[in-house]
């Protein structure tokens, strides 16, 4: 049929078909290509989010980099510099050598002692500023660091290693010549250092230097003060400071440890004393975390505890257990400190080297190196490299790729016990001024910000929504219908930035000198709207009939005005003879409830503004579509308009006034202008209505921009607002289906 | 018969009038918030009365205060009384006035709390002056005479030539704006762009020859006319006017300085609608002065209009694909369903997401990778791999794409069946009926799905302080520079200028009227683009429901 067709056209004709059909195909190809890029676009929108959060939970790497062969023997000290590729090691005789950490070429080497001095101990600290104290057999020290000066030329990178001395190469007394020290350890600043050197006759001594600028500022001499403390325990065998030079620790092999507060060099005072290791077991190794605040402790069991100062109740500090690590086996033999964050690297005696975050409590990593017998362990500044000297004279160097260590579900989600806070809390607290800072990204706060004002927000919409869709779909007069309806839906299109602005610069400060009105009012409207029902029920029939039914809402516009006016109207002598005229500051002063300005009480009203819309035109449309002949049949059984409303109308709608609320709590869930706006935005957690808090959308908005991209803190911002999406996208949903059922169930009626 | 108590209880009509009261409040609510808007926002540009008050001091003294009463309450008693004010002790309230006293180079607050009880005297002189003023806000005084270089002028009738010295001094502000702007602005960015020239052919002596003969010509040009800016700027600094404070103290204020300056107690009501008007003029055609709390939000309207304008041009035609293709093509079963859900969910997705998305696959990402691939040369201060208008309009885009889909669906699905049938049975392939007779028949439905994707997107602002909106934007995103649309640049936006001058403005009290009429003009817009988009809607029903019978 269709060939006899075809035959039947000239060649122009075919050609002109050939063409058309052409085109058919072509327009077909395109929509399809359009509407699945688009579709493919939307998608996008969850893999990209989920892309760039999916590194927080990975773990960590270890690569080797390389190995060679490293002439020093007996190496007390490894350290590497700020690239990883010059490394410093230190011998027990106090000789040191810069070397290339990828072929071992050696830059430079020296001694670090006088001519002529007898080094007797030497104490190389991984941590704080990192400054290394040789003990002379004379009872004096010489304190050195190792310093890299980086220059460039040419786009090329010259790095300059160089020993300095922050203290001078002479010898600065540390103990009486005649006693022999057994622990030294020290810390120095630029202007300052402290020494603590420990003799064996069971004396501390503490010395302090300070550098005292002359008055002309060119030349500084140095202020020494000495003072003796007597140690009763026996075999101390590590001694700790912290970088600010405020807190001593000496720890001994079996587990024993004195905590002294140096804060005044001159009069060093015990704080505690307390084992730290169970009976039967021995420290092994010991250090502090970057910053100085927390004790990281190793023992022979492999466990590695972290410990720090807790102010209790009496304002005192006492030496407290926060964590403990136990993914290795062996004895710990080297624990070093992250130098910017909270993770720390351990290696035990079996050669398996482990990579730890403190705050997260999260092990990254259990490797065994394959390294025998670990002598030296070095971690670069920045956390990407390491060094393992092993007892075969040979050097190691790994790449470390372990970018978001501090983040883990518990950390996220859980109470975390920071370094210096009383007890385990929620906190967010995502940057700070100082630079020792322990970055505090515990979700739990925003999310339950977000919670509290969706909560505050449905408990004022839910129910003027759901009444006033009942009343509009069921008693309404149809024509008033039609404008009261679009007028109430138009305010979903409203900006929220315009309900936000209204809510913290005029609602806040109105609810704040009015609180009693607008508090009253709440609780009026229902009783007035009864009174003024129960009073028009009184009037005679022939003036009821002039309001035709359906019309009892604009009745009560005026009713409500009135009752708005008169609250707002005596609200300010009620405080006054109540409250000595301030609610707010009452209520602080005498039941200690905390009265911000920006509350949820107007985050509820501003964003229950925002959703009524939403929630009153679904569940308008769920009751305008129960099926007539349910509420017909049921008014013909005798039953009244009310009782049909909550026995049959109710019922039936309630599926889609289900999913209006769904919708609704989607929309409170992710509003970001009137949360932002009208909340202080202060990460707390307290259920009280007159107190702000932070919600994960204003969260994001505000941090976002200032967040460094590929950062942690930049990750777990992505992972907030795929928490967002994912609940919002679970509420549409779970509405959207529900919907779909109920057209369905209408249809079938 | 009359129902008695329990009866009327019983009969459930209380509750159905407390339903009806849950309508009554919402509609109070919203037609409450819009006359609070429109009052506030429409009452800003109207000259107010200034009053003089003498108020009584807690020392027995008496103190002098001018200035506009700009709101007013009435507050317990020990309010005032904790922030210092005077009240008799047998009062329970007391109202109190917010003054805008102005002068704050002088008093350091230009808003000031007065309760009734402490003004002893109140009037409005004739001859108070206002003068809004590029810095410093208002002021607030009388008028006492003119100085000409440090000279007095000897004149009949001052405040003529206060006027007549004004127009000068305005021409003047409108010329070293003129050459500010454009002509300077326009030097700069030709430099700038030889500056990248050289930089790419830097091997080149030929190219060097000629770039370094260009800028030394825009060099000579531009010393010119700074020479000729620092010659106005000089003649404009030439007029003083001498004026004092309600409490006697002597200011003499360039005229350069006043924006304009009026007498709003003998001013009569035409003058005052006149006013009005040429106030309206500047906040919608003029810059922000002052940080945002003076002037106009020219550049924020056009930042927005800008936005909107690219964001359609790529949010329409894909939508509308997106939804040919959905209804049309795609084969009817779960996986469209899917689809379908999913797409209406998506408009459900909180748009500060948007924002995140846009700012690292948009701005990070792609602008990333743009600038390394296209404009290398200068790097590293990012091009494309910054906030800017284009990031913000695709974001938006994909923001409201799900609007125009479902729009643009329920047209198609709108359409009769039988009409496409008889196209095709007719002969036409799938396109032709599609493009001419099922197209064209949706495109109200297109444009109801466009209006509400602009709607929406003027009033968003949570994902564009993320991914290109500034407070303040030193140029326009559209100009006479080569190639004229800047689609890099960052912009201001209605929505934004809100929350930015409501809440991060240090003077927010004297931002407060600015922000109302901010907001009433983006209601207005937001409000009649979306009654528009009713309209049409209704339209298109009616039509279709012709059609099918």
């Amino acid at each position: 049929m269709t060939d006899v067709l075809l035959s039947a056209l000239g060649k122009a004709e075919l050609q002109h078909r050939g063409r058309r059909m052409l085109k058919d195909r072509l327009f077909g190809a395109t929509m399809a290509i359009g509407g699945v890029t688009v579709i493919v676009a939307i998608v996008t929108i969850f893999f990209f989010l989920l892309w760039v959060v999916v590194p927080l939970f990975r773990g960590a790497t270890l690569a080797p980099r390389s190995t060679v062969e490293f002439p020093v023997t007996d190496v007390v000290h490894l350290a590497l510099n700020e690239y990883a590729d010059i490394g410093f090691a230190l011998s027990a005789q106090g000789r040191y050598r810069f070397f290339q950490t990828s072929d071992g070429t050696k830059l430079g080497a020296g001694d670090l002692l006088p001519a002529g001095a007898r080094l007797t101990l030497l104490n190389a600290p991984n941590h704080g500023s990192q400054t290394l104290t040789l003990a002379l057999d004379s009872g004096e020290a010489v304190l050195a660091r190792a310093a890299y000066h980086v220059s460039f030329t040419e786009n090329r990178r010259i790095t300059q290693p160089e020993v300095i001395f922050p203290f001078g190469a002479t010898p600065i007394r540390a103990a009486p010549s005649e006693l022999p020290i057994t622990v030294i350890t020290a810390e120095a600043n630029d202007s300052t250092a402290t020494i603590a050197a420990l003799t064996d006759r069971h004396t501390l001594y503490l010395t302090h230097l300070a550098k005292v600028e002359s008055l002309l500022g060119d030349e500084s001499s140095l202020e020494q003060t000495q003072v003796e403390i007597s140690v009763a325990a026996s075999d101390i065998a590590y001694a700790l400071m912290d970088i600010d030079q405020n807190e001593l620790y000496l720890l001994s092999k079996k587990g024993h440890i004195s905590f002294y507060d140096i804060r005044d060099k001159t009069a060093p005072k015990i704080v505690e004393e307390l084992r730290v290791v169970p009976a039967g077991t021995t420290i092994t190794a010991a250090s502090f975390l970057s910053s100085g605040i927390s004790l990281l402790i190793g023992d022979s069991k492999g466990r590695i505890t972290q410990w720090f100062p807790v102010r209790d109740n009496e304002n005192n500090y006492r030496l407290t257990r926060v964590r403990t690590f136990s993914s290795l086996a062996g004895p710990i033999t080297q624990l070093a400190p992250e130098y910017s964050r909270k993770g720390f690297i351990a290696l035990d005696a079996k050669g398996n080297l482990g990579i730890f975050h403190a705050t997260a409590k999260r092990t990254l990593l259990v490797k065994p190196t394959l390294v025998a017998g670990p002598r030296g362990l070095a971690i670069a500044p920045r956390a990407d490299a390491l060094a393992i000297l092993d007892n075969e004279q040979r050097l190691h160097t790994f790449e470390v790729s372990n970018k978001h260590p501090e983040v883990s579900w518990r950390a996220l989600w859980g109470k975390v016990w920071y370094e210096g806070r009383a007890q385990p809390e929620y906190l967010w607290q995502s940057s700070s001024a100082s630079s020792d800072f322990e970055p505090k990204f515990s979700l739990t706060p925003l999310a339950f910000g977000t919670i509290k004002a969706a909560f505050y927000a449905m408990l004022f919409a839910i129910p003027i929504a759901i009444f006033g869709a009942i009343y509009t779909a069921y008693f309404m007069q149809s024509r008033l219908r039609m404008i009261v309806k679009p007028s109430i839906e138009i305010m979903a299109a409203l900006p929220t930035v315009i309900l936000g602005f209204l809510a913290g610069l005029w609602l806040a400060p109105l609810i704040e000198t009015h609180l009693i009105g607008v508090l009253g009012a709440t609780f009026l409207f229902p009783f007035v709207i009864f009174f003024s029902a129960w009073c028009w029920s009184r009037l005679p029939d022939t003036f009821q009939q002039r309001l035709p039914d359906g019309t009892e809402t604009l009745l009560l516009i005026p009713v409500i005005c009135a009752t708005l006016w008169i609250a707002m109207t005596v609200s300010q002598p009620l405080e006054q003879w109540w409250f000595d005229g301030n609610l707010p500051l009452w209520l602080a002063q005498e039941l200690g409830i905390t009265y911000d300005q920006r509350n949820s009480l107007v985050v509820g009203i501003a964003m229950g503004f925002a959703v009524i819309p939403n929630i009153y035109s679904i569940s308008e449309d769920a009751v305008f579509g129960v099926p007539r002949q349910l509420t017909t049949g049921s008014l013909a059984l005798g039953a009244t308009p009310w009782q049909t409303v909550t026995r049959v109308v109710l019922l039936t709608a309630s599926p889609g006034i289900f999913s209006a609320v769904m919708i609704g709590l989607g929309r409170a869930v992710g509003e970001t202008m009137i949360v932002l706006m009208s909340t202080g935005n202060t990460p707390i957690m307290d259920l009280n209505i007159f107190q702000g808090f932070r919600a994960l959308s204003a969260n994001i908005a505000v941090e976002m921009p200032e967040s460094e991209v590929n950062s942690t803190h930049y990750r777990i911002l992505f992972l907030a607002a795929l928490v967002l999406f994912a609940v919002t996208f679970v509420f549409n949903t779970i509405a959207e289906v529900v919907r779909q059922r109920l057209r369905t169930k209408y249809g079938n009626l | 018969m009359r129902q008695n108590f329990p009866q009327w209880v019983a009969s459930g009509t209380p509750w159905v009038w407390l339903t009806a009261g849950a309508v009554s409040l919402s509609l109070v609510m919203v037609f409450g918030l819009l006359i609070l808007v429109g009052a506030n926002g429409l009452a800003h540009f109207w000259p107010g009365r200034v009053a003089a008050l003498e108020l009584r001091l807690v020392d027995g003294g008496v103190a002098r205060v001018l200035g506009e009463i700009v709101d007013e309450e009435t507050v317990a008693v020990a309010r005032v009384r904790d922030a210092g004010g005077i009240v008799p002790d047998d009062m329970l309230v007391v109202t109190r006035y917010l003054i805008k006293v102005g002068n704050r180079d002088f008093s350091g607050n230009d808003f000031r709390w007065i309760a009734e009880t402490e003004i002893t005297k109140l009037e409005y002189p004739s001859d108070a002056v206002v003068a809004e003023r590029s810095e410093w806000g208002n002021f607030y005084g009388f008028a006492q005479s003119l100085r000409e270089a440090d000279d007095p002028v000897v004149t009949e009738n001052l405040w003529d030539a206060v006027a007549e010295r004004l127009a000068r001094s305005a021409a003047f502000r409108a010329e070293i704006a003129q050459i500010e702007r454009h002509e300077i602005g326009g030097i700069n960015y030709q430099i700038e762009r030889l500056r990248l020239r050289e930089r790419e052919r830097a091997n080149d002596p030929a190219a060097l020859a000629t770039a370094a003969a260009s800028r030394a010509d825009l060099q000579t040009q531009f010393s010119a006319l700074t020479k000729k800016l620092a010659d106005l700027r000089k003649q404009n600094q030439r007029d003083k006017l001498i004026a004092h404070t309600s409490d006697g103290t002597e200011a003499a204020i360039p005229l350069s300085s006043i924006v304009r300056a009026f007498r709003p107690n003998q001013m009569s009501w035409w003058q005052k609608v006149r006013h009005y008007g040429i106030k309206l003029a500047e906040f919608t055609t003029d810059e922000p002065r002052e940080a945002n709390t003076e002037g106009g939000v020219f550049p924020a309207i056009f930042g927005t209009v800008l936005m909107v304008i690219v964001m359609s041009i790529v949010a329409t035609p894909f939508g509308v694909v997106a939804a040919i293709y959905l209804r049309e093509y795609a084969r009817p079963g779960p996986v469209t369903a899917a689809i379908r859900i999913a797409v209406n969910n998506l408009a459900g997705v909180p748009s500060v997401v948007y924002g995140v998305f846009g700012f690292g696959f948009f701005v990070y990402f792609l602008g990333g990778s743009i600038d390394q691939i296209f404009f290398s040369n200068k790097l590293p201060a990012p091009t494309f791999g910054t906030p800017g208008l284009l990031w913000s309009s695709l974001t938006l885009a994909l923001l409201t794409v799900p609007v125009v889909i479902v729009a643009t669906e329920e047209g198609l699905t709108r359409i009769p069946r039988a009409i496409r049938e008889g196209s095709l049975a007719l002969g036409a392939t799938k396109a032709e009926t599609l493009w001419r007779t099922v197209l064209p028949m949706a495109t109200p439905a297109m444009m109801t799905g466009l209006i509400l994707a602009v709607a929406r997107a003027a009033g968003e602002v949570a994902p564009l302080m993320m991914v290109g909106v500034v407070k303040l934007a030193p140029s326009l995103p559209l100009d006479t520079d080569f190639p004229f649309l800047h689609l890099d640049r960052k912009f201001m936006h209605l929505g934004f200028h809100i929350y930015d001058v409501g809440f991060q403005s240090p003077n927010v009290e004297a931002a407060r009227p600015l922000v109302y009429a901010t907001a009433l003009l983006l209601v207005v817009i937001i409000m009649s683009l979306n009654l528009a988009a009713i309209q049409i809607r209704n339209r298109l029903r009616e039509k279709y429901n012709a059609a099918d019978h």
